[in-house]
């Protein structure tokens, strides 16, 4: 609903009587007593601190931090400052963020199908696998993943092989990874330009059908482009196929690629207790398409999977793309948990440095900061894609 | 002459398609990629069933002194669940008197459950709460009528995580019809504030708001003034759940006809009036099932308060599994813990369905 600004009649006088005036002295209490509270508050914080003689802002960000963090995905040792840790914390949030992101759309729109399948053995699994998930705390659902992991799995001895080279243990998951070469960086900047120029063919393509009706086949120049380039590029540095594959040395793996216990058992957690969340989204928004919809679609001679692709998925988007917005924000917001088991997230690492500075305000509002700023991005980029599919009405 | 014709009997319909076969066939085995679907949804059954039910029910181990004979029968250790069990339910509360939080929240869930069934919403109900409440606080304090006193931070378990949850609900609902009404307020500063405090709120994590009120909050008091951890806990939930709920409020209150606004001002109702006699009866009949499913993430969400070391049944859980002589059992203290959890969250949701129901029967 628009917000209409109050007006004021102009003939009238002052008078308590009148809704204009009212409101002006109610915003003015209101305002003032908040502003009251936030002065008295920030005036005893400011007492307290410098009673307790801690410092304040956050010129600690340059100092050393001196704590070690488990898994980094750039250059960290434990004599890198405080400020260095906070961007490993945050890589950190933001990749299982993402992956999780992926994973469970993936897998909650499987299960909101499979809600909806006339076959009835998969609808009632599905139906019992959303109810489970979805009435337990997901805190205890980490707890749990993590303690099968690195209580019930076996040890690096007897690790699980169930394809060579891949190794399940109570150290987490160890598998072969490509060697170390210098086109690898290549190849991958090599799968973004490609996904990029398949991202302008397709707009390219609709632009054209639009125009001309003739259709483009977009298959095979898509797939050429986001694996052609990169193989192009592999084929240039000389095709490297070195893989290292991990060997048990001593008590653990090494060598090769691998996922922490505490990523995997947070990865796991996130993606199938959003997956249920995200199963009963998607199977509201194919049942709010009318069956009408499918028989006309039909009646025009298409074929099922054009009708899912062309009538029904269009439709079902303006249903399912707003509260989507609301789950991709609840995984990063929920990543905060890695904290309780152990994976250094930004709220992770901002405790440890909270409990070494004693810098509190500072701690809490560097995560503050971080998760509004990536909620923001996250709600900025979904209402951009939701005005996409959005019914345009005239 | 007319010859007598009578019809020969129905034959019955082929006995493919009646019965258990006729279900099977239509509902399992309908077209190639269901069947080739129910097959492996039978193999995974197969992978997972009888695994679950050796577990639970064959290798499981009711008498074993430590963990070791549990953990080479391989099953559930129903010993040290029966060992643990009160820890569990009860935290740190004096294990004597284990029976006053029993009772305190047998008595507040009765009190939740009558408040549930609207067939109880007379005027004597508020006579009950006024009577059960002070009476849950005696038993849970004590001090009072020959109890021993016992302080907040020895309170913990199952009783913790409803009155958390409880309380929590119950005061952010007014704040959030407060914040609702003000996000839709046509006052330019009063509608800042709102829309400022709900979206921080649900911008950041649960986490760091319970960060802010163990950390943070006791910096912002005066000098020898102190509170309560568990209360400056139970407040930093009121303030999360509030602004969930706001938006809940909000929504119920976008969906009535602007005609109602008008009809209530063509009668001459001032503000408060028009909201508290016409427009907030509607809207919030119509946000039950929401506000039911926030409650919901409340209660789970109450799970947290491990992170800043309050004993709420999760974090009894997992003090239970500290005990050198039961270790490496995690998995079967969590599964009972889900359980718990499960029949509360699966009780409410069931509840608001029915009372959704119960709501559109009167209307059409």
């Amino acid at each position: 609903m628009a917000v209409e600004t109050m007006a004021r009649e102009p003939s009238r006088s002052l008078s308590w009587n009148d809704p204009w005036v009212r409101g002006i002295v109610y915003q003015v209490v209101v305002a003032g007593a908040v502003a009251a509270l936030g002065w008295y508050l920030v005036n005893n914080t400011l007492d307290n601190l410098q009673r307790a003689k801690i410092a304040s802002g956050f010129s600690f960000l340059d100092r050393e931090s001196g704590f070690a963090i488990g898994e980094s995905l750039i250059e960290y040792s434990p004599a890198s400052s405080y400020g260095r840790a906070f961007a490993v914390g945050l890589l950190n949030t933001l990749r299982v963020a993402v992956i999780g992101i992926v994973l469970s759309t993936v897998l909650g729109t499987a299960i909101g199908i499979a809600r909806l399948s006339s076959n009835w053995l998969i609808a009632k699994l599905s139906s019992l696998y959303v109810e489970v998930i979805r009435n337990v705390p997901l805190l205890l659902q980490l707890f749990f993943w993590y303690a099968l992991i690195t209580e019930n799995m076996p040890g690096p001895r007897q690790a699980a092989n169930p394809l060579p080279g891949v190794y399940i243990s109570n150290r987490g998951f160890k598998f072969p990874l490509m060697a170390e070469h210098w086109i690898w960086d290549w190849c991958w900047v090599a799968v973004g330009v490609g996904t990029i120029s398949a991202l302008w063919l397709f707009s390219w393509a609709r632009e054209r059908q639009n125009q001309t009706g003739k259709a483009f086949p977009l298959l095979w120049p898509s797939l050429g482009l986001i694996l052609g380039l990169p193989l192009l590029a592999w084929l240039f540095g000389g095709a490297p196929t070195k893989v290292v594959v991990p060997e048990l040395r001593g008590f653990n793996f090494q060598g090769g690629g691998s996922l922490t216990p505490e990523f995997a058992a947070l990865l796991i957690g996130l993606t199938m207790y959003t997956a249920g969340f995200i199963a009963e989204i998607v199977r509201a928004g194919i049942l709010a398409v009318p069956k009408g919809q499918w028989e006309a679609a039909g009646a025009l001679g298409l074929k099922r999977g054009p009708v899912l692709r062309l009538i029904v998925l269009p439709q079902a988007l303006r249903v399912i793309v707003p509260p989507m917005t609301s789950q991709y924000l609840n995984i990063t917001k929920n990543s905060s948990l890695a904290v309780a088991i152990g994976y250094p997230d930004v709220v992770s690492i901002a405790n440890t440095t909270m409990n070494q500075t004693g810098q509190a305000i500072e701690g809490i509002a560097l995560i503050m900061a971080v998760y509004l700023t990536i909620s923001l991005l996250i709600s900025a980029f979904m209402n951009w894609y939701n005005k996409r599919v959005a019914l345009v009405e005239r | 002459m007319t010859a007598e014709t009578a019809p020969l009997p129905d034959l019955k319909p082929p006995s493919s398609t009646i019965g258990p076969i006729g279900w099977l066939r239509r509902n399992l085995f309908n077209s190639i990629p269901n069947t080739i679907l129910t097959l492996l949804a039978l193999w995974f059954l197969w992978q997972i069933v009888p695994a679950l039910y050796d577990w639970l029910f064959v290798r499981s181990t009711v008498e074993a002194a430590d963990s070791r004979v549990c953990r080479d029968a391989g099953g559930l250790c129903i010993a040290f669940l029966m060992e643990k069990h009160r820890l569990i339910l009860f935290g740190l509360y004096p294990f004597e008197q284990h029976w006053r939080p029993l009772a305190a929240m047998c008595l507040f869930l009765a009190l939740i459950l009558a408040t549930c069934n609207r067939r109880f919403w007379k005027p004597w109900l508020w006579l009950c709460w006024a009577m059960g409440l002070p009476a849950v606080g005696v038993l849970m304090w004590g001090g009072v009528l020959g109890l021993r006193y016992v302080g907040t931070e020895q309170w913990g378990g199952l009783p913790l995580t409803v009155f958390l949850a409880a309380f929590g609900m119950v005061f952010a609902f007014p704040l959030s019809i407060l914040l609702a009404l003000g996000r839709r307020s046509k006052m330019p500063a009063i509608q800042a504030l709102c829309i400022g405090y709900i979206e921080l709120i649900r911008g950041v994590p649960l986490i760091s708001v319970l960060f802010m009120a163990s950390v943070m909050f006791p910096l912002f008091l005066p000098t020898g003034v102190s509170i309560d951890k568990l209360l400056r806990t139970q407040v930093a939930f009121i303030l999360f759940a509030a602004a969930y709920l706001a938006e809940v409020v909000r929504g119920g209150l976008q969906a009535i006809p602007r005609g109602q606004y008008e009809a209530a001002d063509s009668l001459g109702l001032g503000y408060w009036q028009k909201t508290g006699l016409i427009v907030l009866p509607q809207a919030l009949k119509l946000v039950i099932p929401p506000l039911v499913n926030v409650f919901i993430g409340i209660f789970k969400d109450t799970s947290l308060v491990v992170i800043i070391g309050l004993f709420d049944l999760m974090n009894a859980a997992k003090q239970a599994l500290i005990d050198p002589n039961w270790r490496g059992l995690a998995v079967d203290v969590y599964v009972a813990v889900s359980v718990v959890y499960f029949v509360f969250c699966y009780g409410m949701s069931k509840y608001s369905q029915a009372l959704e129901a119960d709501f559109n029967k009167s209307h059409r």
